[in-house]
């Protein structure tokens, strides 16, 4: 979609953009306590969230945890229980759904059947009642944007599924809404289709200016597209924070567990030295230590996070002295071709997962079933959960 | 297994037989040259002629003609509106209720339907003639149309009506633009049904009716109790060939309804697959 110099351009002006930690700056969306019920089931919780103009937004979270509702929210499908919506500074409960700035992709797509691509295209800008002209040339420009030129007069049920994807997209952007709304925009592409559509998709976005904000529970699809992720669970947030954030520091066992593949080590903390706590976990045997930032008293009950491709394995034991060094044998051989994940299995019966990365094509004597081997991270590959 | 299959052509061909033997005598018979209804004379359609100049018959049809049509509107409008009500409106109180009270008519004895419309027009003090059939044909295939239109909104996807408004399309357009557009073929078929369900009935018409009003059943009925002339099987089988096509295009239409779904519905065709991956390659 975009030529490589532009690929330049969007990576300098992503470097910078952090419109959430300047003090003054005025969100675009912001959720001000927001409660949606459904008889007895509590969607949103007492939601509160501040999204900011230009930024690409991730709701991350299971079905179920009321990210899809919280976007119909904003789009005026729904209204709130309790709090209030607002977008631009301007309160959204008495506005329907068909005078708010906000476009929506949906994921079903939605196309209308009985017009053709064009027609999808053109269809909000006719509600506007812009001149024939001017939807022409606009209808153009989105046709040119998605790279679908040549299929205006297409119907929906003669295109692919990746087409439809982009007449969806055309369709929406088509109004030059403020914010753009995406519900599981990749969901319905395949593999590889859906990774190439990911870049296009943050191309666009980025050249458009638009804000977007993206509903997934793909974390895939959330870490590589979004500013900022917001993970949800039952109705709340449960940490906010860009990607890299919330893999590398999850705030709780929740988040560290949605997000990727992890190990939990349950323990207690037993002292403390300095930034460098040590923590005794029963399944482990020994002693682990760990670097953490956050105040926690010996006694306090925690889990040690460890992601399985930040810990080396070694045959055999480990060379005594060794610190954070975990003894188990391998229980079971994942070959991924790029990473082999091995499990291990602790004395007491804990499954740890560790993955290593296969930089040789051959190796002599790779590691097998129910060999002994030991794992080793460093004290700061681990995070200290309390919650 | 030949064996099982002649078995069953023969059970089709009696069963076929049951149902349309009668018909096709009588289709037969309106081609009869001769006087004698039930003696062949060789094929004419003089009958056909004789029809179209008998002038209280074709002033007959033409009065059941605009009962079926007006019946058959008001039916349509009124069975969208209900169908919608029940498929959208969630969970209102009584509509289990509502829904048994639409679907009840369906099983209803005739007789008693004519009975209960006659003694309220009687009541309010109506005069009978065309437009109390109107209204009690209305009555009679509301219910047909409803459960046809209730049928397709059921599976209708509500993210289209989202998707206008979403994009600044106001809740009335939006049922005119894109939900009618997209029920048309139910609401076609649901027309065309009261329409021949009206043009069909006899027994609801003769309680309900007044003078000048004499539907096209009504005279055949009257006029064979006098004896049956091969002028009637005429008349007969134009009747039976204007149900029949409209039932023919009623079943049309909702089948080219629930085809055009599937294929909405259904993913991809292997050539648009194919066609997605010389994406990806490119």
């Amino acid at each position: 979609m975009a030529t490589r110099n532009e690929h330049v351009a969007v990576g300098a002006v992503r470097r910078n953009f952090a419109p959430w930690s300047e003090p003054g700056a005025e969100p675009l969306i912001r959720f001000d306590g927001v409660t949606k019920r459904y008889g007895a089931v509590t969607a949103v919780d007492a939601l509160s969230l501040s999204i900011y103009e230009r930024e690409f937004f991730c709701l991350l979270g299971p079905s179920g945890c009321g990210k899809t509702t919280l976007m119909r929210l904003l789009a005026g499908f729904e209204t709130p229980d309790e709090g209030r919506v607002l977008l631009a500074g301007v309160d959204q409960a008495a506005i329907p759904p068909h005078l708010r700035p906000v476009n929506m992709m949906f994921q079903s797509y939605a196309l209308f059947p009985h017009m053709s691509v064009e027609g999808n295209i053109a269809f909000g800008l006719r509600q506007e009642g812009l001149p024939r002209d001017e939807i022409r040339a606009r209808v153009d420009d989105m046709l040119r944007l998605v790279q679908l030129s040549g299929l205006a007069k297409r119907r929906p049920d003669q295109l692919s599924g990746g087409q439809r994807q982009r007449v969806a997209l055309a369709r929406a952007l088509a109004k030059r809404p403020k914010v753009l709304l995406l519900d599981e925009p990749l969901a319905a592409l395949d593999k590889k289709l859906r990774e190439a559509t990911q870049f296009e998709l943050m191309d666009i976005q980025m050249s458009l200016g638009t804000t977007f904000l993206v509903v997934t529970h793909d974390q895939e699809e959330a870490m590589a597209m979004a500013d900022r992720i917001a993970v949800m669970g039952h109705g709340r947030i449960a940490q906010l924070d860009p990607p890299n954030v919330i893999y590398e520091q999850p705030a709780s066992r929740y988040v560290a567990q949605f997000i990727g593949d992890v190990n939990l080590l349950e323990g207690e903390v037993t002292g403390r030295d300095g930034d460098l706590c040590t923590v005794s976990c029963p399944a482990v045997g020994s002693a682990l230590l760990v670097a953490s930032t956050e105040p926690s008293a010996p006694g306090q009950a925690v889990a040690v996070a460890i992601r399985p491709e930040k810990m080396r394995l070694g045959r055999g034991l480990p060379p005594p002295g060794t610190a954070n060094a975990i003894v188990g044998e391998v229980w079971d051989i994942g070959y991924l071709g790029d990473w082999t994940t091995y499990v291990i299995r602790l004395a007491d019966g804990h499954l740890l997962r560790a993955s290593q990365a296969n930089v040789a094509r051959f190796v002599e004597q790779p590691l097998t079933w129910e060999e002994t081997v030991h794992a080793v991270f460093a004290p700061d590959a681990a995070v200290l959960l309390s919650r | 297994m030949h064996r099982g299959n002649a078995f069953r052509t023969v059970v089709l061909l009696l069963g076929l037989g049951f149902l349309y033997l009668p018909i096709v005598v009588l289709v037969i018979y309106s081609f009869n040259a001769s006087r004698l209804v039930t003696v062949w004379g060789g094929f004419s359609i003089q009958w056909y002629v004789a029809l179209f100049a008998n002038a209280p018959l074709m002033e007959a049809a033409w009065t059941s003609l605009k009962i079926a049509t007006l019946s058959a509107s008001l039916a349509t409008v009124l069975g969208t509106l209900a169908a919608l009500a029940l498929v959208r409106h969630g969970r209102f109180g009584g509509r289990s209720l509502f829904t048994g009270l639409i679907y009840a008519p369906l099983v209803m004895p005739e007789v008693i339907v004519g009975l209960a419309l006659l003694l309220l027009f009687v009541s309010v003090g109506a005069d009978r003639g065309l437009w109390t059939v109107v209204v009690a044909h209305t009555t009679l295939t509301l219910c047909f149309a409803t459960v046809i239109i209730q049928a397709r909104l059921a599976s209708f996807d509500r993210a289209l009506e989202e998707a206008a408004m979403d994009l600044g399309c106001p809740p009335a357009k939006t049922f005119f633009t894109i939900t009618l557009p997209l029920i048309a073929p139910a609401v076609g078929a649901a027309f065309l049904l009261a329409f021949t369900l009206s043009l069909d009935d006899l027994v609801i018409a003769s309680f309900t009716t007044g003078p000048g009003a004499t539907t096209l059943p009504m005279r055949i009925y009257s006029q064979v109790r006098l004896g049956v002339t091969p002028e009637i099987n005429a008349a007969c089988t134009v009747l039976i060939a204007f149900v029949a096509v409209g039932l023919g295009l009623s079943f049309i239409l909702t089948r080219s309804g629930a085809r055009h779904r599937d294929e909405a519905a259904g993913e991809a065709s292997a050539d648009a697959v194919a066609e997605r991956h010389a994406e990806v390659r490119s």
